[in-house]
């Protein structure tokens, strides 16, 4: 697994605001995806039907997820490829050496496949001595960089041209050094040719899967650059990792969803290869590869099934929940401090690493909704960072200073009379000595506030005063009814 | 073995269920026998020339280009024309696809025609599209040797062929004629659906054609 940072969320994201590139690179997030995918959504009419019909195919298909697995699991052997169980992500790790090992692999080409990231699988490969070599273009400046993705469809957001550059001119050394580098078309140029002869030499080839067809036993890949095609094509091996919700039942469902995914991540009508992979390549075909094989990773979504969690297993990771928020806009990926950021990663990190160690991230959210208003699969995900929020609670994992202040709140909260007069009497008082100055530059016990801004100074009434009084000027005038 | 009974344990434990319950498995048997329709966008839901039509609207909208010519007679010289006008060399790479090879290359005398997997890194392919779908400006390419799947990635530039009347308005009608074709619940090994040349916009979100893939794809669309 890769090193779980999240505990240490504060002050991953003291860092990230601190840190110049980075903010930089984040103002490209907030201006770019966010127009593409409004505009996409409405040039198709039937955009928003379309969401509620992915969502019910894949609610469906959960509640048969058992029936689904074995149909898809015998169409894959039918047509000569290999299905592989692993619940955890060290049997995936080892069944994929063993994979590797038969063939003698000595590298490895990998499409971009995050849950190659949940289960650290690049790490290990090294060290059993097999390279693995990332193709995609933002996966590939990473590795270089010795970085995880900051984000589930653009792994490099996070790094600027210069950066990218800099890389280059470090590691590609066989290299003129006098070369310019200027153009963001000269870089992609030069990874394309370094690359070029690494699909052909590879051994096996990873990939991960955006759908699973129960109906064909095909393996669906998405993307722009043709990066997992050459992956999967050229080597004697095509490895694909997939968890197991990423099942479909047909051909026709995957289309309804196809129409949300690459119009709410990246504004696209379709992403440029969406490629059906079923079974090894035939006796007569020329090329593709000569085994195919499927792991079926587990790792905590059987246990997600049937509790209040089980939506965000509806997720094709589009980014859009990310592309939308503003707490990852604020502080980019890597301050999550795990594979999955933004929204979808505050919900399922919890689920997958425990609320223990990823029970920050439900709380960095200002609910303020956008994440559910976009997300193609209409995942609740603000109910569901509500309800780690109530696990964390439950499990007594809060600091102590939070849990007294909801008890106390909750005491006066309980018991409206009180909490009217309450407030009434301190909503006055600070009216009173702020009637001046107009804001707060500082107050006892809210220091955290204060620090980074003002405090408004009340006007002197309750929400619920005022309100009264408008009631009753309102019934007073003849216009209450 | 082992692996996949507790899985399968744990799937069916936590969704409450015990495999053998008649309903469900009428349910996911009757779903993967007639797959339901769900919806079709308005948008490619035309006669068969506004198809052609906006399919051409559509590709053009993702950089690819396209041509239009009359018969499958024409394409030699459309082929001859388009490589002289980006000054590219006379030659192409195609598979065995007998509607390729039934066309009159001696049209074009100076193209040569090579029946192989492209190597060099700035080749030009040609492959038949088995459909196209108008709602995206997609085309549909299987692989096998009429037509290799490398032939689609390796090539600098990707010329496909496609027959005005294999052009679709949804991508539900592709899977009806894929199963009819290639028998129900089988694929052939690959199933490309391409929208425009490859791109990256991974560096800085800045657009750039030409990633792994074809760096400009060029569809001529016959009839």
């Amino acid at each position: 697994m890769v090193e779980v940072t999240t505990p240490n969320f504060k002050e991953n994201t003291k860092a990230a605001l601190a840190d110049a590139n980075l903010q930089k690179a984040l103002g490209k997030v907030r201006t770019g995806f966010i127009g593409k995918r409004a505009d996409a959504a409405a040039a198709l009419p039937e955009f928003e039907n379309l969401r509620d019909k992915a969502r019910d195919i894949k609610n469906h298909t959960l509640a048969h997820l058992d029936l689904y697995l074995e149909a898809y699991e015998k169409k894959v052997t039918d047509s000569g490829g290999h299905v592989h169980w692993a619940e955890t992500a060290t049997d995936a790790q080892q069944i994929i050496l063993d994979i590797c090992r038969k063939v003698d692999a000595k590298t490895a080409t990998k499409g971009k496949s995050i849950l190659t990231e949940e289960i650290g699988l690049n790490d290990f490969l090294s060290k059993e001595g097999i390279e693995p070599i990332e193709t995609d273009l933002g996966e590939y400046i990473i590795q270089l960089r010795g970085e995880a993705p900051s984000h589930i469809i653009a792994p490099a957001v996070h790094v600027t041209k210069q950066q990218v550059e800099e890389d280059f001119r470090h590691y590609h050394t066989h290299l003129d050094k006098d070369r310019n580098l200027d153009d963001p078309a000269t870089l992609l140029n030069e990874a394309r040719a370094i690359l070029r002869q690494k699909y052909l030499d590879a051994d096996v080839g990873i990939t991960g899967a955006n759908f699973l067809v129960a109906e064909t036993g095909t393996s669906i890949i998405v993307t722009n650059e043709g990066n997992g095609d050459l992956t999967q094509i050229l080597p004697k091996v095509h490895i694909v990792l997939a968890s197991l919700e990423k099942i479909t039942p047909t051909l026709e469902d995957v289309s309804q969803i196809l129409r949300v995914l690459a119009r709410s991540a990246t504004g696209q009508d379709m992403s440029v290869y969406t490629t059906f992979s079923t079974g090894p390549k035939r006796p007569s075909d020329p090329d593709g590869p000569e085994e195919y094989h499927v792991v079926l990773l587990d790792n905590g979504r059987s246990d997600m099934l049937g509790t209040e969690y089980e939506e965000m297993l509806r997720c094709i990771r589009c980014g859009a929940c990310m592309n939308h928020c503003p707490v990852y806009h604020a502080v980019g990926g890597h301050a999550y401090g795990w594979v999955y950021p933004g929204p979808m990663g505050a919900v399922l990190t919890p689920s997958l690493i425990g609320v223990d160690k990823g029970g920050n991230l439900p709380n960095a959210s200002t609910f303020c909704g956008r994440c559910e208003a976009v997300c193609p699969m209409r995942i609740p995900l603000p109910k569901l960072m509500r309800h780690w929020r109530e696990k964390e609670f439950e499990k007594h994992l809060q600091p102590s200073a939070a849990r007294y202040g909801l008890k106390t709140w909750a005491f006066f909260a309980k018991r409206p009379k009180l909490y009217q007069f309450m407030t009434r009497v301190g909503i006055g008082a600070l009216g009173l000595i702020g009637k001046n100055r107009g804001s707060f530059s500082s107050l006892p016990f809210a220091g955290g506030w204060t620090k980074h801004r003002q405090l408004p100074a009340p006007q002197g009434k309750t929400f619920q005063q005022m309100w009264a009084q408008r009631q009753s000027t309102a019934s007073g005038s003849g216009r209450g009814a | 073995m082992g692996s996949k009974s507790t899985i399968m344990n744990k799937v069916r434990s936590s969704l409450s269920v015990n495999g053998g319950d008649a309903d469900r498995k009428k349910a996911v048997a009757k779903r993967l026998n007639k797959p339901p329709q769900g919806i079709i966008p308005k948008r490619g839901q035309l006669n068969e020339d506004a198809r052609r039509d906006l399919f051409i609207e559509m590709a053009e909208r993702v950089q690819a280009t396209t041509d239009r010519v009359n018969s499958a007679d024409d394409v030699p010289t459309a082929v001859a024309n388009y490589l002289r006008n980006h000054n590219l060399e006379q030659i192409i790479h195609v598979g065995s696809d007998p509607r390729v090879s039934a066309m009159p290359w001696d049209k074009a005398p100076q193209l040569e025609v090579l029946d192989d997997i492209c190597t060099r890194a700035d080749s030009v392919t040609l492959t038949h599209a088995f459909a196209g779908v108008a709602e995206s400006g997609t085309a549909i390419m299987t692989s096998g040797p009429d037509n290799p799947t490398s032939n689609n990635f390796l090539p600098q530039t990707h010329i496909v062929v496609l027959n005005a009347p294999d052009i679709k308005g949804d991508y539900e009608s592709v899977w009806q004629r894929l199963r009819t074709v290639h028998g129900k619940g089988t694929m052939p090994r690959t199933v490309n659906m391409i929208t425009g040349p490859s791109r990256s916009a991974d560096i800085e979100q800045t657009l750039i054609l030409g990633a792994h893939g074809p760096r400009a794809l060029h569809v001529i669309v016959v009839g």
